[in-house]
């Protein structure tokens, strides 16, 4: 009898515990959102939204390739220097078009992630320790090949950066795209699929024969593609190239932004969706603050807050 | 010097120690000895202070002591040597060895000059020159499990504990390793030495313990015992003594068509395996015998190209298979159930059916994209047949009981189509009604055609499933049971032949194979 007593109690905390994880980002974001109807003023008009989506797009589009990189039981660090490697060549090819500008920003992108992808995969160096070598040297080589900022003036690119299509800018729809690609890449791909074993459990699913070495090389050479797509619609939206701050602490926003959707950091799980609720998450938060005029540091502190609780839940889930 | 009596320390689950008396004399070497999860390390970690004992009394010197951690051990003169070398590669030879007592000048500076001299003069005394003023690394495993040894020593031990110290070194290595222990006796210092090669026990050990399962079932003077014996007091089985029949699930017959579907030629791998060849023949099941460490596992594994051999050669059906690369393996129809099922085997964090589909997940996507329905019914197909007890197919494989999860290990590998599969230990820490399932399904699939390599710890469970039994030690094969030869009785005085292999063929149906010679220990 005592037995049941105590027990009952004791799971029905696991369970929300467990609950709290899974959905504790979206609850989070729902009580941003009410918060802010109720107090904020002019939060509720569509110009607030917009601006809101189009200042989380390059953020969400980062954290995407790095939740790959946090499932593949490893991390991605380079994410800022490829956004600023992205603007550095968008400015030095506009000249040959648009068009070969956003491609050749794209490959140099996939490029810093294979480099990544082979350190860790091929010489088995620690993702932190590969990816902070390439965070080095792609910020260096994006500062070698446009050594100031520099204004970008393209029609096409200045549409990119702020037109809309039925309302929604395009940075949006891009960020929204990709969200969609990725979740169904984990979901339904056999390389998503190999991702999460390999995360999981590296000895097991070298054992069952999967090309751990490619997958791992894939996760990087995508993870560097979408920052690469994030550091040309900063451009875009800039309307300049700024290879010496762009990106600036991205990688830990995208972390944070993975960690408090729920993601654990031992690998073996990708949550998209959770992802995407976290980038919203940080960003309404920093959103609300400001606009109560609180100061920057405040920001800080709230979004420490949040990561520290999210790590906290995630330890109770690990410990079962 | 170093004494235990009635120690007894339990983990949850399992008791590890249940009253084990043991006692080290000055200048005596003791063996330790036992197979996997009789107690031995529990019982080093609780002499070096790094477990407690639940109860009993440990007793150093004649005097009641208690350690609370290793340093407090390694103080009062119980310096062990592990398997792995444990020291710090980048620094000098001699700053290893004077590691954390370096001598210093006037200044409370490292004297080099002094430090380099006694480092030098202690690795003399062990018969070692290197120049101590390079990194550790630089020097060979030999050498460095010297620099171990050599540092046991200088801190004034009187009781040096030896865990594998030979699994890494070469036959001169060992010699000296012999020399010095034989050395240490002289100085009256209590060694206790835990190895699984008789060869070496006989060598250079005075007495012995044997644990089985927490308990001591034999102590005394080595030399009153024969090979026989003390195999048989390892594994727990009299001569003689064996059930013959119908203790486990099978039925022990197979028709075995004649041209082998697998054929293993002189697998060689360094330390662990010298000229291993075996065959299997289609629906034929071949047992690998030998003690822990006789190189059983990395047999399986360089077959399976989880571990690349040196040289050697595996084919399949007749045609050569790329060692050393686990994806070719598997193309070819190799499949192999790892030993450590929880590390290398399931993917915990996975549901059943994507454990399942793991291997066979490119045959079931077109154009990368994974055909849900396709992989749907095989994995009904399979929880099916294997009888898996899950609540469904998305239930966490990491929750799942022992024998479920090697169902679902064995339903992963079925899903291929293999032809050979190579089952490591398919039955080792699952419950008894799970076992009788999983023999009869290895019967069944042999039935079927499969050629089937058996690994296992369980003399009954080797005897009665296998037609064959390949036996091996120190990594080479030393005899080969066939047919009525598969007994008990003949297994076990296999594993307790001296010296070399008897003939190396090993059932390379003519095949060319030279005899291998054995490493020579001693």
């Amino acid at each position: 009898m005592t037995d049941l007593a105590l027990g009952r109690p004791a799971a029905d905390r696991d369970h929300v515990l467990r609950l709290l994880q899974t959905y504790g980002v979206y609850l989070g974001v729902a009580v941003l959102l009410l918060v802010n109807i109720l107090f904020t003023p002019h939060f509720l008009s569509g110009e607030n939204f917009r601006t809101q989506a189009v200042q989380v797009a390059p953020v969400l589009i980062v954290a995407l390739g790095m939740a790959l990189a946090i499932g593949s039981e490893g991390v991605d660090l380079s994410v800022g220097s490829v956004m600023a490697l992205s603007t550095s060549l968008i400015s030095l090819y506009l000249g040959y078009g648009v068009w070969v500008a956003l491609v050749v920003a794209v490959l140099g992108g996939m490029a810093v992630g294979a480099a990544n992808g082979s350190l860790v995969a091929f010489i088995g160096v620690q993702p932190i320790v590969a990816t902070l070598a390439l965070m080095v040297a792609g910020r260096g080589l994006a500062l070698v090949l446009l050594p100031q900022l520099k204004d970008v003036r393209d029609p096409n690119m200045a549409s990119l950066g702020s037109g809309a299509l039925l309302g929604i800018p395009y940075p949006v729809l891009i960020a929204a795209a990709l969200a969609l690609l990725v979740a169904f890449v984990v979901r339904r791909t056999t390389f998503g699929r190999q991702l999460l074993a390999i995360g999981d459990s590296r000895p097991a699913a070298q054992l069952a024969g999967l090309p751990v070495r490619r997958v791992l090389v894939l996760v990087y050479v995508a993870s560097g593609a979408l920052a690469a797509i994030a550091g040309l619609l900063a451009t875009a939206r800039l309307s300049a190239s700024d290879p010496t701050s762009l990106g600036n602490l991205m990688e830990l926003s995208a972390i944070t932004a993975v960690v408090v959707g729920g993601t654990p950091l031992s690998g073996g799980r990708v949550r998209i969706g959770g992802t995407v609720a976290g980038a919203v998450l940080i960003q309404l938060l920093t959103a609300t603050l400001i606009k109560h005029d609180l100061p920057p540091s405040w920001t800080q502190i709230a979004q420490a807050v949040v990561i520290v609780l999210a790590v906290y839940a995630a330890r109770e889930r690990s410990k079962r | 010097m170093l004494s235990v009596t009635g120690l007894t320390k339990s983990f949850p689950g399992v008791r590890a120690l249940d009253a084990v008396d043991f006692t080290a004399r000055a200048g005596e070497v003791h063996a330790l000895i036992g197979e996997n999860g009789a107690g031995k390390s529990t019982l080093i970690k609780v002499l070096t202070g790094v477990y407690r004992p639940d109860a009993g009394e440990v007793a150093y010197a004649e005097r009641p002591a208690r350690f609370a951690t290793p340093l407090e051990a390694q103080d009062a003169g119980i310096s062990t040597i592990y398997q792995e070398v444990n020291l710090v590669p980048l620094m000098s030879v001699a700053r290893n060895l004077l590691l954390g007592r370096e001598p210093r000048n006037r200044l409370g500076l490292i004297d080099f000059r002094r430090m380099h001299r006694e480092a030098d003069e202690a690795l003399r005394d062990l018969g070692v020159r290197v120049d101590v003023r390079r990194p550790l690394r630089e020097l060979g495993v030999g050498a460095q499990q010297m620099v171990a040894l050599a540092r046991a020593v200088s801190v004034n031990a009187r009781v040096v504990i030896m865990d594998e110290p030979t699994s890494s070194l070469e036959p001169r290595e060992v010699r000296t390793l012999f020399g010095v222990i034989r050395m240490l006796r002289e100085r009256g210092i209590a060694v206790i030495y835990v190895s699984h090669r008789l060869d070496e026990l006989y060598a250079v050990c005075d007495a012995v313990t044997v644990l089985r399962d927490g308990k001591v079932v034999h102590t005394g003077p080595l030399a009153d015992l024969d090979r026989l014996r003390l195999v048989a007091l390892m594994l727990g089985r009299e001569i003689g003594e064996v059930a013959d029949e119908g203790v486990t699930k099978f039925t022990g017959e197979h028709h075995a068509e004649s041209e082998p579907v697998l054929r293993a030629e002189r697998l060689s791998v360094r330390h662990r395996l010298s000229g291993v060849s075996l065959d299997i023949r289609p629906g034929e099941v071949v047992g690998l015998g030998g003690l822990l460490g006789s190189g059983r596992s990395e047999t399986a594994k360089a077959i399976a190209g989880a571990l690349p051999p040196d040289s050697g050669r595996v084919t399949v059906a007749g045609t050569s298979v790329r060692t050393g690369s686990t994806p070719a393996a598997i193309r070819a129809g190799i499949s192999l159930l790892p030993e450590d099922r929880k590390a290398e085997g399931v993917v915990p964090g996975l549901s059943v059916r994507e454990n399942i589909a793991l291997a066979a997940l490119p045959r079931l996507s077109r154009l990368g994209l994974v055909d849900d329905s396709r992989v749907d019914a095989i994995v009904d197909t399979f929880m099916r047949r294997l009888r898996i007890k899950a609540s469904g197919p998305h239930q966490k494989v990491g929750e799942l009981s022992g024998g479920n999860q090697q169902k679902v290990l064995l339903a992963r590998w079925l899903a291929m189509n293999p032809k050979v599969l190579l089952l490591d230990e398919p039955t080792r820490g699952i419950d008894v009604g799970a076992k009788a399932e999983v023999q009869k399904l290895i019967d069944e699939l042999a039935q079927d055609g499969l050629g089937v390599l058996l690994i296992s710890s369980d003399m009954e469970e080797l005897v009665e499933g296998s037609d064959r039994v390949v036996v091996l030690k120190d990594g080479a094969v030393v005899e080969e049971l066939t047919g009525s030869a598969v007994t008990p009785d003949a297994l076990l005085s296999a594993i307790a032949t001296t010296g070399g292999p008897a003939g190396a063929e090993a059932g390379a149906a003519g095949g060319p194979a030279a005899p291998q010679h054995l490493r020579e220990t001693s």
